[in-house]
Parts: structure tokens; sequence; C-alpha cells
């Protein structure tokens, strides 16, 4: 045997990947700050001490009181509270959805979006506010509803497309699938939104994204898919590494590759859908997440992933913070909020990370 | 008993038909690569046979029908090294060679600590230990080899399969590689099927050899009786000279009188 060069003996082994548990504490301090943040700031100034007690009073077996008055509480646990864990639902989901896409698609730009999601809620959403549904039929909001519907079809026709085009691989006949699937119902929203141009503002704040929230509504609304969706997702981290060696390979390990990607897919598209219909297009999210993670955390995703969760759902409502107190009383878009700090943020970790 | 045994295996793509009556039977413990023209279908033949390639006719792994397994039944018998394999290239060594270990976890498991030794000790034995916290992507052509081996073994399937396992290699490191897989071969009881292009090497460790050309086997046998001057010239329309060293054929290329410059 010929002496093989060793540079680097001394190198520590540092054993299989795994997620450690002070990553996950950082991960949870992170999400726990921005929802403190969350409930303390805004136009009404409360009290760090007095927020936090009110917290404290709802556990069970604690009994005491904050000194907030009524309206004060209502402010906490009707309009901040409920918008902060939307924002954590909407943002775990989005970014979990687009590791969970660049995993099974094994493609560093894919995003939720990726197979029409967001140009069917765009459609969706168009037709409900074009018609003068915007503003409710009796108790139900249709934006959301005609939103998750429209999402739904685009990626259910995205699949039938896809799969019953066997010529090129599978992949890329889905990726192919979802441009055209999008690139239609972009199309036909357009067209719809042309002919009715005094709703124009109103449709453009949809795609534009938000978070708003009235009452508990929308996260009731949302985290029946989110919940399981995210679950599913993190059951499948570590069939999404062994993805990364190809179909071919994963199958000849043991994989049964097409039940995996359908499954990753199905959950990461509804859960996606879901959150879409209730925050619009709010964009970057799927794709800085997972990729700062990355260059920080490492590349398995059995350590991606839960921090994706997390991180996510931090990121959002942090960007969400921004969004309300920066021109207070008036709001920015969410999304040009995630574009504008997120993308700064990602070169200087792509720029410092070694691990490229 | 035969460890691998295929009887009239056909392959088509579409209506051309690839692999047609091909016969073969590797012993438990033996060694036989497949050779044969570009197109003949080697590839395809070491496909079906690790089950990733539909074809009709009997594959036996075993002693039970390939069809007889699950997905993962199948990765526990046999272990596949392709031509061109997918490399993650973010990807830590050891956490490649451990999804090895897939088809012996169940969904919920994560690796155990017996698992990770097993990866240990494959990578130790092709000597790329040194390397198990590097990215896949900072590893050379040769090194990379390895450690596709060292997956393959972790996978703990008694048959390899190898899929031209030196093409990216210079001449040292193909003997370094096939001199690595013969020792984990009498090790570790492995029966090994390989898809060479170089005659010689493939002569040189290989215990039995089968010629293929357009899908049909044309001979088969020992080296001896496979690496002759008469049936390589016919088959691969070349001209060479088989000289026998006692170690096996050496098959070498002379070049034609008729083209040489005047």
């Amino acid at each position: 045997m010929r002496p093989s060069i060793q540079v680097n003996d001394s190198e520590k082994h540092e054993g299989p990947a795994k997620l450690k548990i002070w990553w996950l504490v950082v991960a949870i301090l992170a999400a726990g700050t921005v929802v403190a943040l969350g409930l303390i700031l805004g136009p009404a100034s409360l009290g760090v001490r007095e927020v936090l007690v009110e917290m404290l009073d709802r556990l069970p077996y604690i009994d005491t009181d904050s000194g907030l008055s009524a309206r004060e509480q209502a402010i906490v646990w009707e309009i901040r509270l409920p918008r902060v864990v939307l924002g954590l639902l909407v943002g775990s989901m989005l970014a979990t959805a687009g590791a969970s896409y660049q995993g099974v698609f094994r493609n560093p730009l894919a995003d939720p979006y990726l197979l029409g999601v967001a140009a069917g809620a765009g459609f969706g959403a168009t037709v409900a506010i074009v018609s003068g549904l915007g503003d409710g039929i009796g108790t139900f909001d249709a934006v959301p509803m005609l939103a998750f519907a429209g999402a739904l079809i685009a990626v259910t026709l995205t699949y039938l497309v896809g799969f019953s085009a066997g010529r090129i691989d599978p992949v890329t006949s889905l990726v192919l699938a979802g441009v055209a699937v999008a690139s239609f119902f972009t199309a036909v929203q357009t067209f719809v939104q042309q002919r009715d141009s005094e709703t124009i503002r109103q449709v453009y704040f949809f795609v534009l994204g938000q978070l708003r929230t009235a009452g508990w509504d929308e996260v009731v609304l949302v985290s029946p898919y989110v919940g399981p969706c995210l679950l599913i997702l993190l059951l499948l981290r570590r069939r999404l590494d062994v993805l990364g060696v190809g179909d071919e390979e994963a199958g000849s390990l043991g994989v049964d590759v097409r039940l995996v990607r359908l499954t990753a897919v199905l959950a990461a598209s509804l859960g996606t859908a879901a959150v879409v219909a209730v925050s619009g297009l709010i964009g970057f999210v799927g794709i800085i997440v997972p990729h700062t993670i990355r260059l920080i955390f490492g590349f398995s995703y059995r350590v991606i992933l839960p921090l994706t969760v997390l991180f996510g759902g931090a990121f959002l409502v942090g960007a969400d913070l921004v969004a309300r107190l920066t021109l207070e009383p008036a709001e920015i878009p969410i999304g040009v909020v995630t574009a504008f700090l997120g993308a700064p943020f990602f070169v200087i970790v792509l720029r410092t990370s070694r691990r490229l | 008993m035969e460890t691998i045994s295929c009887r009239s295996l056909r392959v088509n793509f579409g209506v051309t038909e690839v692999l047609r009556g091909i016969n073969l039977e590797v012993p438990k413990g033996g060694w036989t690569t497949i050779v044969g023209p570009n197109g003949s279908g080697k590839t395809t033949l070491l496909r079906a046979i690790a089950g990733l390639q539909k074809s009709q006719g009997l594959i036996q792994i075993n002693g039970h029908a390939l069809g007889a397994y699950s997905r993962k039944e199948v990765a526990k018998q046999i272990a596949i090294v392709p031509q061109q394999p997918v490399i993650p290239h973010g990807m830590k060594v050891l956490d490649y060679v451990l999804l090895g270990r897939t088809s012996h976890l169940g969904f919920f498991e994560t690796e155990k600590k017996s698992d990770i030794e097993k990866a240990h000790s494959a990578l130790d034995e092709l000597d790329v230990g040194f390397a198990e916290s590097r990215t896949m992507g900072t590893l050379s052509g040769g090194e990379i080899q390895r450690v596709v081996v060292a997956r393959a073994l972790t996978q703990g399937s008694p048959v390899l399969l190898l899929d031209e396992p030196t093409t990216a290699l210079d001449i040292g490191h193909q003997q370094e590689m096939l001199e690595a897989v013969d020792g984990l071969r009498q090790r570790r009881d492995l029966t090994v099927l390989a898809t060479m292009h170089d005659l010689t090497l493939a002569g040189q460790y290989a215990d039995s050899l089968i010629l293929l050309e357009r899908g049909e086997a044309v001979a088969s046998g020992t080296p001896q009786e496979v690496l002759t001057e008469e049936q390589v010239t016919q088959h691969y329309g070349a001209s060479i000279k088989v000289i026998d060293d006692g170690f096996g054929p050496i098959v070498t290329p002379v070049r034609r009188k008729t083209n040489l410059p005047e």
C-alpha cells in the first residue's frame, strides 16, 4: 500500500451528524426572545415585567396579578399573542417546506412556491377579492379559503402533469410542470385582476404578504395543517439525507424513493398552501433560513430540519416586528422586510462560512 | 450454492433488446468480472442483478428469486458501487458511509453505536479513516472511490457489485483499489461481481470472466479461456497480443501494420 498523505492527522473526529443540545438551546432562546419582544413592543407600550407576569398568570397552578388593565390584557391576549403565534407557524412552515423541497429536488434554489402554490393562492385570493367576497361570506373570510383552494388546485395539477410526463426523470418533469402551472395561474390571475382595477391594491397587499390577525381565527385555521405537516417532514429527515445520493443509489440503499418524495412534497405543499392562505405570499423565508442554517450548522437534514422549524418561526416573528415598528403606525409589507433583512444577512453568512 | 444465479435473463429498452438469454452463476466467495466492448450491456446486467433495472427471466440471490425480496431486503443482500456515484459535496465522509446502514434502521431509528463502529471499520479497512470528518467535496478521486466502497461495505451485504471500479483512477490506484477489494472479499467472504474495461486487470483479479457482445454472453470461463487472441480480436475488433506471465493473461494493444506511417 502506498503511503497516503495525511494532511491533518490531528484533526478531531466529531462523529456522525447530530443535533447538539446547545444548538437547540440557542434556537429556543432566539425564538423566545423575539416572542417576548413581539408581546412587549407596539403602539401601546407595556412593561416587560407586567407582560411576563401576565403570561405566567395563565399557566396552571400559578395565580399572580400582572397589574395590566383589562384593555392591556386584551392587547396581549387578543392582538399581539395571536400575531406572534401566527408568525411562528407561518415562518416555521415556509422555512421547513423550503428545506424539504431543496432536499427532495436536490436543488438549492427550490422554495416552497416551486410547484405553483403561490400562483394558485394568488389566483384564488384575486377571485375572492374581485368578486367582492373580500369582506367575507357571513362569518367566513373568503380570501384565505379561495387562496387555499387555489393553491391546492395548482399543486395537484402540477403533480398530475409532472407524474404523467414520464419521458424525462421524475424530478425534472415535476419542476417543469410547476413552472408551467405557475405561469398559467399567474396569467389567469393577471387577467382577472386587470378587469377590475379598483381592487388592485387589495390584491397587491396579498401578494406582498402580511401577518394580519383577527384574534385567534387564523391560528386556529392553519394549526391543523401546519402541526402534522411539520411533524411528517421532521420524521423524514434521515431519508432526506439518503436522497442526497440520487434516486438510484438511494433505492439501492433500501429507500422507497418515490414514497419518500411523494410524502415530503405533499406535506410541504399542504402546509405551505395553508399558511399562504392566511399570510399571503411572504417570499424568501423558505430559501434564506435553511441555507443560513446549512452554512452555520452543517449539511445534514437531521440537523437542518429541527433548527429550521425553530429559526424559521423566530425569523418571521422578528421580521414582523420590524414591519410593525419601523413606520409606526403604518406597516411595511412583511415580504419586503424578509427580503431586505434576509438578503444582506445571507450574503454575510455566505462570505464568512468556511464550510463551502 | 451459487450466490448469484441468472437464467435466460432479458432486458428491453423499448423495442431494443439490450440483454438476451444471459445465464450466469457466481459461487459464494467468488469474483466474476463482466467484460465486453462499449454498449455490450455490462452495466445493464449489473443493474438488473441489483434490482435497479426491470428484466425478464430468473435472477436468484442466495437461492431466492430477486423479486421475492423487498427493497430493504435486496439492500441487505446486495451492495452496489456505481460507476459515477452522486456525491453530496457538503456531506461529511462518516455521514456518507453511514448511509450504508439505512436498510438496517427502522423508520424512526438513528444509527446506533454498533452502526458507527461498522462505518469506522470499513473506512479503516480502505485506509480512508483519516478523512472521516472531512466533507465529500474535499476528497480526491481515489479517496472518493474508496469511501464509496466503504459505504457499500457498511451495508453488510454478502454480495458486492462494482461497476467499472477503476475507470477514473491512474494505474497505481487501479491496482490498489482491486487489491483492496480482493482483500475484503477474502476477509469478509464476499461474492464479487464487477464490470471492467481493462482486460488485463480483469483477468488478474477475477476467477471467472463473462464476455458480452451486443447483449449476449459470447464466452465465459477462466481468464485463460476467455482472453484468447482470437476471441478478443473477434469481439472487440481490436488488434492485440496476449502474453501469459503465469498470473493471468496480459492483453496488450498492437498497432495494425496497415495503419503504420510509411
